[in-house]
């Protein structure tokens, strides 16, 4: 026990001060792939070479549209490799978490020249823009949650990678209790699911029971390339995509898999995209939110 | 091994078709028909032999069969012994060895649901890879397209064995647990406390991945293999890379052969660590598993100096691996490693501190070595259980064969022997590494891009932290792939899993569970 002691006193501290500080990355840490629409020449051997399908190239009527999805890519870097021209660039960027999921798409749309090869942009969309979490949400779930917030994982079909980074939340590095934030063993006790995917074919009803259980107020925040959009896996006869085809969404986290900070942060968000208003209309704020989805989606199926 | 193939020729003159030798490494024998059980027979009962995977695949758009295949080793002998046996497509059955050796259970059924062959004389020809209430569909089948649309799930039908008897009653849970793990679920039929026997249902989260490989070009595929099981993307990888380059004939550079070595032990410690973490958790040891999650964190920051990302993702290559190493790096390895070692010791240290662990730990959840051996075990729990096996000595791959090290084995079979276990290849892979990065050879990380000829067939072998995984894989025209058969150890531990909660409480699962820590992804694939 003395020992035992004398080893937690010796360590002291070990936690990260994330958000307020910015982590130490090592330099070869891979964030998201960052796109310079203008000068890039040629789209199609970074489409080629994306194992995900998050870089798509599509030519109709003389013009070429490339769109690059944040909610497939898995950060792997083979665009950057492809890409002779230096126009795609990996970065360290890794707060990428959307309340959108159109904000984690970019397009740009170019002439197209007879020889397959491409000229001027016409047009393209900007980078998706984050706010910074910080003390505002951290003030916004004190006063929503009365300090306390309660997470329950859902893995709707994922390969485990996502589990390993949600498991190291809880290790005293990251340390997700420092935000009044714990994880839970049912959903009837929870606020917030945090959903892995793909979701497959076995799991859908499970999900969708799972998302019942759970009282209102409540948040869903998809994790990872497969838990927003199938990521690898796609849509096939096992796997029905991301989580927001079975259940609404509230925050998107990209990453395969999101590094714990990257979930910090699509947390953070997550709570903090709650507006600041009293605490009797939120709740009905999000409920109404989240039914009228939940009508969509029964409907639109 | 030729000898042997020879004696084998003579022994089943009318069985044997022909023999192919065409890829280095492995003998590929075509038998006359169905029927493999006389000469598996002989293989496991006479030979020493072990099955190590059976799997199928339909060549009837081209040769009008399906084949059955059964992967073979034997101990002392590094090739592969691989029996091809022809099912044709107008009577497609194939006999059952599952009665005799219930090693191959689940995987005989899985063939039955994928591509529809049945397991003549199955003792429990069940579904186990496709739920109740799928339409009778064979998804592999070349036929089945990946994108069929089928009718939605409407929840599980399986009737599990009742239990019936005073005060004797179902526990059933799942799909989604009380804790950060992946779906599957497990009805517990007790008395009381202790558990009569316990019923698994897996393959919720199947997710098409068999099929999808079929479906990609080999440079992609690679990130499919890392996808397999996240806690085992650089072995799935390896193992996946290994399968090309041998059907290929691609020379791996030495010192991608020294790096891949080198990750694949990170790999392992990262792992085994925050299992040993896990195991104390569930037997309440908090502090320990404080520890170790954050000693697990440094190796994760290495994990993330050498590869850019802390679960070694994006890394593997085919002829090696993406990224070279500057000197930089290389130090940092043996830096973090002196640090990693202090704590290591002095969390072995806390461990054993402990008595009350030790009480919870000793005795249960124990798996015997017969029980083991019949069930085919394999990896860590196998090496608890007294299964000496073990890829990296017995089918040497990446730089294996130029580092020593030794494969601890125990005979209790219980949770804490699969503690030990885990604890001694800790400190074998240490030595590992150390011994790697003294020897990292100069040179080039990765051999140049080589187009992959079609219709070559072969094994990539990989001993993961949990245990042996395999890769099987035919390649097709224009860099592609006809078929990628993914083997997780998890397939085989399962089934022992009951073995090992027999007789045990209710409130040892968790801790059992862990020791055994399957890959539900691994198995459902």
């Amino acid at each position: 026990m003395f020992k035992i002691l004398q080893k937690s006193l010796s360590i002291g501290s070990a936690t990260a001060d994330y958000p307020r500080i910015a982590p130490r990355l090592v330099e070869q840490f891979r964030g998201c792939p960052q796109f310079d629409f203008a000068a890039w020449s040629d789209a199609r051997p970074a489409a080629d070479a994306c194992p995900t399908g998050a870089i798509a190239v599509s030519d109709h009527d003389g013009a070429r549209q490339v769109t690059m999805d944040y909610g497939r890519c898995i950060f792997c870097g083979e665009c950057e490799q492809a890409s002779s021209d230096g126009a795609v660039r990996m970065t360290q960027q890794f707060e990428l978490a959307a309340a959108d999921r159109r904000d984690l798409v970019l397009t740009a749309e170019y002439t197209l020249h007879p020889d397959g090869s491409h000229a001027e942009l016409r047009s393209a969309t900007s980078d998706p823009s984050n706010e910074e979490p910080g003390k505002r949400i951290e003030a916004a779930i004190h006063h929503l949650l009365g300090r306390s917030l309660a997470i329950r994982q859902v893995d709707a079909g994922s390969c485990n990678g996502c589990e390993q980074e949600i498991v190291a939340l809880n290790n005293p590095v990251h340390d997700i209790e420092r935000f009044g934030i714990h994880f839970v063993a049912s959903p009837r006790h929870a606020d917030m699911l945090l959903v892995t995917g793909p979701v497959t074919r076995n799991m859908e009803l499970a999900l969708r029971k799972t998302w019942a259980a759970t009282p209102g107020p409540k948040v869903v925040v998809a994790v990872g390339a497969c838990g927003i959009s199938g990521g690898i896996f796609g849509t096939n006869y096992a796997s029905l995509g991301g989580v927001d085809a079975v259940i609404p969404v509230d925050v998107y986290i990209p990453g395969c898999p999101p590094r714990p900070e990257a979930l910090l942060h699509g947390i953070l968000l997550a709570l903090g995209q709650v507006p600041r208003a009293n605490r009797q209309n939120l709740r009905i704020d999000i409920t109404d939110k989240l039914f009228s989805r939940a009508v969509h989606e029964v409907t639109g199926r | 091994m030729t000898t042997f193939m020879d004696e084998i020729r003579q022994r089943f003159p009318q069985q044997v078709r022909s023999v192919d030798e065409l890829v280095s490494g492995q003998f590929t024998v075509l038998l006359d028909g169905p029927d493999a059980t006389a000469i598996a027979r002989h293989l496991l009962t006479e030979r020493q032999a072990r099955l190590v995977s059976v799997f199928a695949e339909d060549r009837v758009h081209v040769e009008g069969v399906f084949y059955i295949y059964y992967v073979f080793d034997r101990p002392g002998d590094p090739t592969w012994l691989i029996l091809k046996a022809p099912v044709p497509a107008e009577n497609p059955t194939f006999p059952s060895l599952a009665a005799e050796f219930p090693a191959v259970n689940w995987q005989e059924r899985e063939i039955q649901d994928w591509f529809g062959l049945e397991a003549a004389g199955h003792p429990n020809p069940r579904r186990v890879a496709l739920h109740d209430n799928w339409p009778d569909v064979h998804p592999l089948r070349k036929d089945f397209p990946l994108d069929t649309v089928l009718p939605p799930f409407e929840g599980e039908r399986h009737i599990y064995r009742p239990a019936h008897g005073e005060g004797v009653f179902h526990i059933p849970v799942g799909p989604v647990h009380a804790g950060i793990i992946e779906p599957g679920h497990f009805d517990f039929a007790v008395a009381g406390e202790p558990i009569l026997y316990l019923q698994l249902r897996m393959f919720y989260t199947h997710k098409a991945t068999e099929k999808l490989f079929e479906n990609l070009p080999i440079h992609r595929a690679v990130f499919l293999a890392e996808s397999i099981s996240g806690d085992s993307a650089f072995s799935h990888g390896a193992a996946f890379c290994q399968a090309i380059e041998r059907a290929a004939g691609i020379e791996v550079p030495a010192r991608a052969q020294f790096m891949r070595t080198i990750l694949l032990e990170l790999e392992r410690i990262a792992n085994h660590i925050s299992d040993a973490g896990a195991i104390a958790n569930d037997v309440g040891f908090v502090i320990a598993n404080a520890h170790a999650g954050r000693v697990r964190e440094l190796l994760l920051g290495l994990c993330e100096t050498l590869t850019g990302s802390r679960v070694l993702r994006g890394m593997v290559a085919i002829g090696g691996v993406r990224r070279d190493w500057q000197q930089g790096q290389v130090e940092a390895i043996l830096s973090t490693l002196e640090v990693f070692e202090r704590e290591f010791r002095d969390l072995v240290a806390i461990f054993q501190s402990s008595n009350s662990t030790r009480e919870r730990l000793e005795r249960t959840g124990i798996l015997r070595p017969q029980k083991a051996s019949v069930l085919g075990v394999v990896g860590v729990v196998g090496r608890a259980s007294g299964v000496d096996l073990d890829f990296r000595r017995d089918h040497p791959y990446a730089a294996y064969r130029h580092l020593p090290f030794r494969v601890p084995v125990y005979q209790a079979g219980d949770v804490r022997h699969r503690l030990l276990v885990r604890i001694d290849e800790v400190g074998e892979s240490m030595q590992l590494i150390r011994a790697a990065v003294a020897q990292l050879p100069d040179g080039p990380h990765r051999a140049p891009a080589h187009p992959i000829p079609p219709g070559r067939c072969a094994i990539g072998a990989v001993e993961g932290w949990r245990g042996e995984i395999v890769h099987w894989i035919r390649t097709g025209e224009g860099n592609c792939l006809e078929r990628c058969k993914v083997k997780d150890p998890s397939l085989n531990n399962w089934p022992a899993i009951v073995e090992a909660m027999e007789g045990n409480i209710i409130a040892d699962f968790p801790v059992i569970n862990k020791s055994f820590n399957l890959s539900y992804s691994g198995t459902d694939r």
